[in-house]
């Protein structure tokens, strides 16, 4: 059978096509990564190069509306960037310490979970206690905490330029425990499995075993956990931009779009907020809505599948 | 015929919370090369933990407090992890009760063999599944090749204890350890899956060690048994003449509980009481209380496992 046939006829597919929330939800997240990958070629301007902005294009209110010109469909920032190009790059940028923290997360827990709960003893209580203690400090704080000292020791100018690894580095070590604590959970319940048993009795070494055994045993709820820690990586970033920790206005994601946009929501300009606003919701959703159909896929006790 | 195991006074314990318990008490036994041996005993007698034990695979709390088990004259308690990995699964094979489990339910059936013989041999993943696809035709799995892109679950029970064979066959080890091989599966399919591995035994000349609870699949596979109570050995001998002629007290009792033995309509026979459990055997000879014969000297002094005149060795003051 060819692996097209394969996936044809597969529940995953089956399932998937008769929830038309989870069609519906995927369809949208699909949109919105397309659309903010493929930013440098769709967008109308670019946002990051200064040359083509121009001071007096400022504040903008969107097409549709009085004053409202066509080159700029959702009006401009207070710097006169296309907002519509600028929430593409935005997006793109979210999207990317989204799913790079959650990489790190999942490196970072994948590897101490395995080994907390196939080791055990000392080094599981030993490992389990640091992940309390990390898990016992927010992200933001730890953001925060290391934002400012980054900040001071090598300057805003540099901090502009690493942005992005720095925060999914901040991102990715401030909630690693998450990952860890379900990975050693499942290891423990797979651990007890007669195939483990088997797999010591044909004399292979416990790496291999906890690698190649065990890990591909425990990944179900690993997989349910990571649509929804990229939802919550991406919150934390338009969080830690909003406070202004984040991204730096010369290239904003959708919390620091939002964060310009809130100091002239009084004053009338409401769309460079509402926009990227509406934008990070979405995708939210969508990524949570998704999350919860496989949630509801894989557990057992809700679907029983042959 | 060269000896192929010795096992001598080997002695597990595991240290609980309740106290230290004897799982496996001085059991001493020989197999040699291409010799099939049964043991048997009731659940929680210690026949698995033996198992377990002699390729040094006794997890915590357990551990052998002492003993030897020399497998081809290498003293395998003596052997460093990485020395016994190396015998483990390579010259001494196990198979467990329940194929449902002892798959890797996200692992091909050709993944977990090629890399079951790739784990003890350099050879190269073409060569490796060339003989996976031999060994699955030698345990009469139709149509090899599809199987090895199959997964455990797309396959029946017999089938997929017939996988944990060859598995267990790729390497060709000297000695199989079968712990209970035929107890998950229906009747039918009993009878062929020791059919099978009775003629794999004869073929390749392999010791076989059957653990079973199972009299009359022991009686018809196995050249010699022991018969277990309480992790010891009470009686050793050749498989017919225990079979006919029993001299414990316990084999006798556990031959007059088989149904087969009992005419038709006939209230069937049980041993009274039950297995003491490890945390208080009694003193002397640990079956003295569910015994019929049983004497003073039996609660005061334990039976060593003698040879006796019929030319078994039996553990009972009452054997001559």
């Amino acid at each position: 059978m060819s692996t097209l046939q394969k996936i044809r006829q597969s529940d995953l597919l089956h399932n998937f096509l008769r929830d038309p929330l989870a069609v519906g939800s995927f369809f949208v997240l699909l949109v919105l990564v397309a659309a903010g990958f493929l930013s440098p070629l769709i967008a109308p301007h670019d946002p990051y190069d200064t040359t083509t902005i121009d001071i007096m294009d400022s504040e903008m209110p969107p097409a549709w509306m009085d004053g409202g010109e066509s080159r700029f469909l959702l009006g401009t920032d207070s710097q006169g960037r296309d907002l519509l190009s600028t929430i593409l790059y935005g997006m793109r940028v979210s999207i990317l310490i989204g799913i790079g923290a959650v990489v790190l997360q999942a490196f970072l827990g994948i590897f101490i979970g395995l080994t907390s709960g196939y080791v055990g003893g000392r080094l599981d209580a030993f490992l389990m206690r640091v992940a309390d203690v990390q898990l016992s400090f927010s992200t933001y704080m730890v953001a925060i905490f290391i934002g400012a000292i980054f900040k001071t020791i090598f300057g805003v100018g540099l901090y502009a330029q690493v942005a992005v690894p720095f925060l999914i580095m901040v991102i990715g070590f401030a909630e690693w425990p998450q990952y860890a604590r379900t990975v050693r959970a499942s290891v423990l319940a797979e651990k007890k499995q007669e195939y483990v048993e088997a797999a010591r009795v044909i004399g292979f070494p416990s790496s291999r075993i906890m690698w190649r055994h065990i890990l591909p045993n425990a990944l179900t709820p690993v997989l349910v956990i990571s649509t929804v820690q990229v939802a919550n990586a991406i919150m934390s970033e338009a969080a830690l931009s909003f406070i202004g920790l984040g991204m730096p206005v010369t290239r904003p994601s959708l919390g620091s779009l939002i964060k310009i946009g809130f100091e002239y929501v009084f004053s009338g300009t409401w769309w460079i907020t509402l926009f990227p606003g509406i934008v990070l919701v979405l995708l939210i959703l969508a990524i949570n809505l998704l999350g919860d159909w496989l949630r509801d896929y894989l557990n057992p006790k809700l679907y029983k599948g042959a | 015929m060269k000896t192929l195991l010795e096992v001598d006074n080997l002695t597990v314990r595991f240290s609980l919370r309740a106290g230290e318990i004897t799982a496996v008490d001085q059991v001493d036994f020989k197999l040699q090369e291409g010799e099939r041996f049964g043991l048997v005993g009731e659940s929680g007698a210690g026949k698995s933990v033996t198992g377990f034990a002699l390729i040094n695979l006794i997890s915590k709390p357990g551990y052998i407090a002492g003993g030897s088990v020399r497998f081809q004259g290498n003293e395998l308690t003596a052997l460093t992890d990485e020395q016994i990995r190396r015998v483990r699964g390579n010259d001494i094979c196990m198979i467990f009760q329940d194929p449902m489990m002892t798959l890797n339910p996200v692992l091909t059936i050709g993944t977990q063999m090629v890399e079951t013989l790739q784990a003890h041999r350099s050879i190269s993943t073409k060569e490796a599944k060339r003989a996976a696809v031999e060994t699955l035709r030698k345990v009469q799995i139709p149509s090899p090749e599809r199987r090895l892109r199959q997964y455990p679950h797309e396959l029946s029970g017999g089938m997929r204890q017939r996988v944990v064979i060859a598995v267990a066959l790729i390497t060709s080890p000297s000695l199989i350890i079968a712990d209970e091989p035929t107890t998950a599966l229906d009747v039918t399919i009993q009878a062929e899956i020791m059919a099978l591995l009775l003629s794999l035994c004869k073929d390749e000349n392999m010791g076989l060690i059957l653990i079973t609870h199972d009299l009359a699949v022991v009686s018809q596979v196995t050249q010699r048994i022991a018969v277990m109570y309480a992790g010891r050995i009470v009686e050793v001998g050749a498989t017919d003449d225990i079979v006919k002629h029993p001299r414990h007290p316990y084999t006798i009792g556990l031959l007059s509980a088989l149904p087969q033995n009992k005419p038709r309509g006939q209230r069937l026979d049980q041993i009274r009481g039950v297995m003491p459990t490890l945390l208080d055997i009694p003193p002397g000879c640990p079956f003295n209380e569910r015994c019929d014969r049983a004497q003073e000297i039996c609660r005061r002094q334990r039976p060593g496992l003698e040879w006796k005149q019929h030319g078994g060795r039996v553990a009972c003051h009452f054997v001559e």
